[in-house]
């Protein structure tokens, strides 16, 4: 049994970490609620797009070796396994890729077989995320997915044989074509098809999407209060299954957290490439892109793709530190930051409230649901302007 | 040149009403070849500032009573034609804007002859606009209305109608020479005040401000005598000869006492000391206006102020917002309750939570207001349900013309400023007029319905109503603010309770899910800046004990628009 403090101080190492993240933007169809960056029927700019991302790692100045590398879309299983490797090749002999380190593929079960998962094994995957959604037919139709519920345990199975030491199941809750016992019997079938790792979202209504278009035309929009619902039941269920939650919507067997995921939440850095992809190092926070021709265009004619960074300092990187921490449960220390939460009168009836706790070095939220209530009172938090040690604040991060 | 020369303030153009008095003299050739100068008065109309329609009323010898061309006689025009019959003026009857589409000058005319009395055909038609018989206007102004008939040699009396502070040369009057005259550089005495005081400067108004030496019998201008504080200069007080005193001084007004009375509390609890110096800034030219602090646990350190109605409250809030750039959370009007205690001590009370227990109180008298309803006919049915359930008194119904009704009640004050007239307006669409004064205090079974967020009351949301709407007001109110209110970390209950009796309750359930389902590498600027602006749209609230409450809901609560 690991105490709370191993586990604390476990979470946190992973910002001493290297990540990287890849993005591929192909779909067959886009799901009525997407709003990341992809693109469908598009296919035939796959290697065109390949050659791209190659010759932006091939831009980049060599880093560190990797511990962690995450291929996202998208839909990266459209994309052939002789591409990601390409990648991953490119990446290695930039920055070197560790021996140990998690490599993790998205995929969709519909395109799962034994061929392919052996490709991508032999490219270099060691975890695969299947974005299975539910295991209830209606439901999937719904969410506009493609493969029906027997594939995914089949999916599992493949991947277990060819040799993926850590196999995940991505998860959609509090559709309106779902019901509790529908839900729940949709939990029990993926922990029955054995995976390593769960993520479970609550259905968001995203503006700029087919289901943002619908919910502003008045069809039914999902309801809080049921999904929150929803969520109890899925933690009951995993818990019992000896999955343990380690941030808001993921569980894992014990070790098996996603490595790369768990460097963002504990403020590590990250490398980024691919139209609309996100990192962050010492400090800055860089996007690329998002859109597919103009990141082609950039890259092509040798120029950085790079349309966005937000430069974190001081008093700003300490706050980002708890924003992007407080979704772990392992929560964040209590730092510079966490003193002035502590005496800031919002973040004191967060705590009244037993939202937040405080134990020793750790400051936590105790209630995942109201994770957002409390981090919209850490983005306003001050400096200096609470506790004793205000003076010491006011000179570290003036 | 402005296009409207008298209303100044920027309230009364966008409005299109007069708040102040305003003067203009004027120098005029009769068609027969005479000179005349006229002192011309601007009153407003309102119900409420009639207090400056009586005092302008006094300073003349004859009243013009203009009426829109379109719109007819309106209740307002009644309450004014019978203030000016009652102080024995010449009432010349005349209809303005005749240009516009929809004037019907011969319908308007007939309801005038009705109140006045007279020939339809002798009634003005004009258009200040384009100036058509304006002339003949004037004419009929000289032939009708009598010369001013003061003594020139008796000592000098004038008459104080009106005064406005002025930043640089202090309190300003404005005044009518009745007997005598008044010269530059006089002593003077303001007799009911018992002040001496040196006439630093006196003039006309053109309606700009012109020096003159002197003023003579019947003449209208201004009067400067360095007085800095508006407070020592009474309306209606008499100026005389320091040396050579009148023996009588003028009669003079009843001030107007308050009968509408509102918390105005600024949002941001740091803008209590700004807020005192503006309603001291309003004071200075509006006398009528009265404050003193309070105190509510809910809204914090604010005002209670007292107005002559609803419009001089809504105005004094909406200069207050914006000349003052405060932001403001008004309570609910409510009025002036005497309660007369086991002792027989009779207080009044202003503020629904000052209101003593049953256990303490004998009775509990509320003010009553003769209303007048000037109505197209065919509204008279859903007029009679209104005033019926306001508890209101039916009274006389007079027919001005076959379409043309003026129906008169007695009703609660209280009732009245809740949100009678915009009820009224609604169920005429807008035809209805309404004019009102008081009638004087009756006991009714008034009780104090208290809101409580949390299980703690809320001062701001208190109302003293009758027994009878007490369960109808405190289900609105409870219904109400549970959709205003947003839900919190924990269950709300809302409450509304006689003294300790709860007589409805509803529940804000507490929020179970406020969470971003993804925040991964690629979100987190996204995440921060969408959670940012969540948060800026927080900022409104107030919080009431542990409660977030809107700011919008003290206003919204108290809204009576049938939407629920």
């Amino acid at each position: 049994m690991t105490t709370d403090t191993e586990t604390a101080s476990r979470m946190d190492a992973f910002g001493g970490l290297a990540g990287a993240y890849l993005h591929t933007p192909f779909c067959a169809a886009i799901c009525p609620y997407c709003d990341f960056a992809v693109v469908a029927g598009k296919d035939d700019l796959i290697e065109r797009y390949c050659d791209a991302v190659v010759a932006e790692i091939g831009m980049d100045r060599p880093w560190r070796p990797l511990d962690a590398v995450y291929v996202g879309g998208g839909t990266p299983s459209r994309v052939p396994g002789h591409q990601l490797n390409r990648f991953l090749d490119a990446l290695s002999s930039l920055h070197g890729i560790n021996e140990a380190a998690e490599v993790t593929l998205e995929a969709n079960p519909e395109d799962w077989t034994g061929e392919i998962a052996a490709s991508f094994r032999a490219a270099g995957f060691n975890r695969v995320s299947f974005g299975a959604q539910s295991f209830d037919s209606s439901v999937l139709l719904s969410l506009g997915r493609r493969h029906g519920p027997d594939q995914i345990p089949t999916s599992v199975a493949t991947a277990r044989a060819e040799g993926f030491s850590s196999v995940s199941i991505d998860l959609i809750y509090g559709s309106p074509d779902e019901s509790d016992r529908s839900w729940l019997a949709t939990v029990e079938a993926a922990v029955a098809a054995g995976p390593d790792h769960v993520s479970c979202y609550a259905l968001t209504v995203e503006a700029g999407t087919k289901l943002g278009r619908q919910v502003s035309l008045g069809a039914p929009a999902p309801d809080p209060d049921i999904q929150a619902s929803r969520f109890a039941i899925a933690d009951s269920i995993l818990i019992a299954n000896g999955l343990t939650r380690y941030e808001v919507s993921n569980w894992s067997r014990p070790g098996h957290e996603c490595v790369y995921n768990s460097i963002v939440w504990a403020q590590g850095d990250y490398l980024a490439y691919g139209n609309g992809a996100h990192g962050f190092l010492d400090g800055v926070r860089s996007r690329n892109f998002r859109h597919l021709e103009t990141y082609l265009r950039a890259v092509e004619n040798r120029e950085s793709p790079t349309a966005g960074e937000e430069f974190l300092t001081g008093w700003d990187l300490e706050l980002d530190r708890i924003f992007v921490g407080l979704r772990r449960s392992a929560g964040v220390a209590v730092g510079p930051g966490g003193r002035v939460f502590i005496g800031d009168g919002d973040g004191q009836r967060l705590i009244e409230a037993g939202v937040v706790s405080v134990n020793g070095d750790r400051l936590k939220v105790e209630n995942p649901m109201l994770t957002d209530e409390v981090l919209r009172v850490v983005l306003g938090l001050k400096v200096g302007e609470h506790g004793p040690d205000g003076d010491t604040l006011m000179g570290a991060y003036a | 040149m402005r296009e409207q020369l008298l209303d100044s303030m920027d309230l009364e153009r966008e409005r299109g009403i007069t708040i102040k008095a305003q003067t203009v003299r004027l120098d005029y050739r009769s068609r027969a070849g005479e000179d005349y100068i006229l002192n011309l008065i601007d009153t407003p109309g309102h119900v409420d500032f009639s207090y400056e329609v009586s005092r302008s009323l006094a300073a003349c010898e004859g009243a013009l009573l203009l009426t829109d061309a379109s719109q007819g006689v309106q209740a307002q025009t009644l309450a004014n034609a019978y203030m000016a019959i009652e102080a024995g003026l010449e009432v010349i009857p005349a209809i303005n804007k005749i240009d516009l589409p929809a004037a019907d000058p011969d319908r308007v005319a007939e309801e005038m002859v009705s109140i006045l009395g007279g020939d339809p055909d002798e009634v003005v038609r004009l258009s200040a606009k384009t100036g058509e018989g304006v002339e003949d206007l004037l004419e009929v102004l000289v032939n009708s209305v009598p010369p001013p008939a003061g003594d020139p040699n008796a000592p000098l009396r004038a008459l104080v109608f009106d005064s406005y502070y002025d930043a640089y040369r202090g309190v300003v009057c404005y005044i009518r020479v009745v007997d005598g005259s008044i010269s530059s550089g006089q002593k003077i005495r303001f007799m009911v005040a018992g002040e001496n005081h040196e006439a630093t400067e006196i003039g006309v108004l053109t309606p700009r401000a012109n020096e003159r030496k002197l003023l003579g019998v019947g003449e209208v201008g201004y009067l400067i005598t360095g007085i800095k504080e508006i407070d020592r200069v009474k309306v209606g007080d008499t100026v005389t000869e320091a040396s050579n005193r009148a023996s009588e001084p003028l009669p003079g007004y009843a001030e107007p006492s308050p009968m509408v009375f509102s918390g105005m509390f600024p949002t941001d609890g740091d803008d209590f000391e700004k807020l005192r110096e503006a309603l001291e800034k309003l004071r200075l030219n509006d006398a009528s206006l009265v404050f003193e602090p309070e105190t509510s646990k809910a809204l914090g350190f604010g005002f209670r102020c007292g107005f002559l109605g609803l419009l001089h409250m809504e105005i004094v809030r909406e200069r207050l917002e914006r000349e003052y750039d405060l932001d403001l959370v008004t309570t609910a009007p409510s009025v002036a309750y005497r309660v007369t205690r086991f002792d027989g001590t009779v207080v009044e009370v202003r503020s629904p939570q000052d209101l003593p227990d049953p256990g303490e109180r004998e009775k509990v008298e509320e003010p009553y207001v003769k209303a007048m309803i000037l109505t197209p006919s065919e509204y008279v049915g859903p007029i009679m349900e209104l005033v019926t359930n306001r508890r209101g008194e039916v009274g006389n119904m007079n027919y001005l013309s076959p379409e043309r009704v003026e129906l008169d009640y007695q009703i609660p004050l209280g009732e009245v400023v809740f949100d009678f007239f915009d009820q009224l307006k609604s169920k005429t669409r807008g035809y209805a007029s309404l004019d009102y004064e008081p009638a004087g205090y009756r006991a009714s079974n008034l009780v104090k319905v208290d809101i409580l967020l949390n299980g703690q009351p809320v001062d701001a949301f208190s109302a003293v109503v009758h027994r009878d709407n007490a369960q109808a007001y405190g289900t609105t109110m409870t219904g109400r603010l549970r959709k205003l209110i947003p839900r919190q970390l924990f269950d709300v209950p809302i409450q509304a309770a006689i003294g300790g009796k709860i007589i409805s309750r509803e529940t804000v359930k507490a929020k179970r899910k406020d969470v971003t389902a993804k925040c991964y590498g690629g979100d987190i600027s996204r995440k921060k800046k969408l959670l940012q602006r969540q948060k800026e749209g927080k900022k409104r609230m107030k919080m009431v004990g542990s409660v977030e409450v809107p700011q919008e809901a003290f206003v919204a609560a108290l809204r009576t628009d049938d939407d629920d």
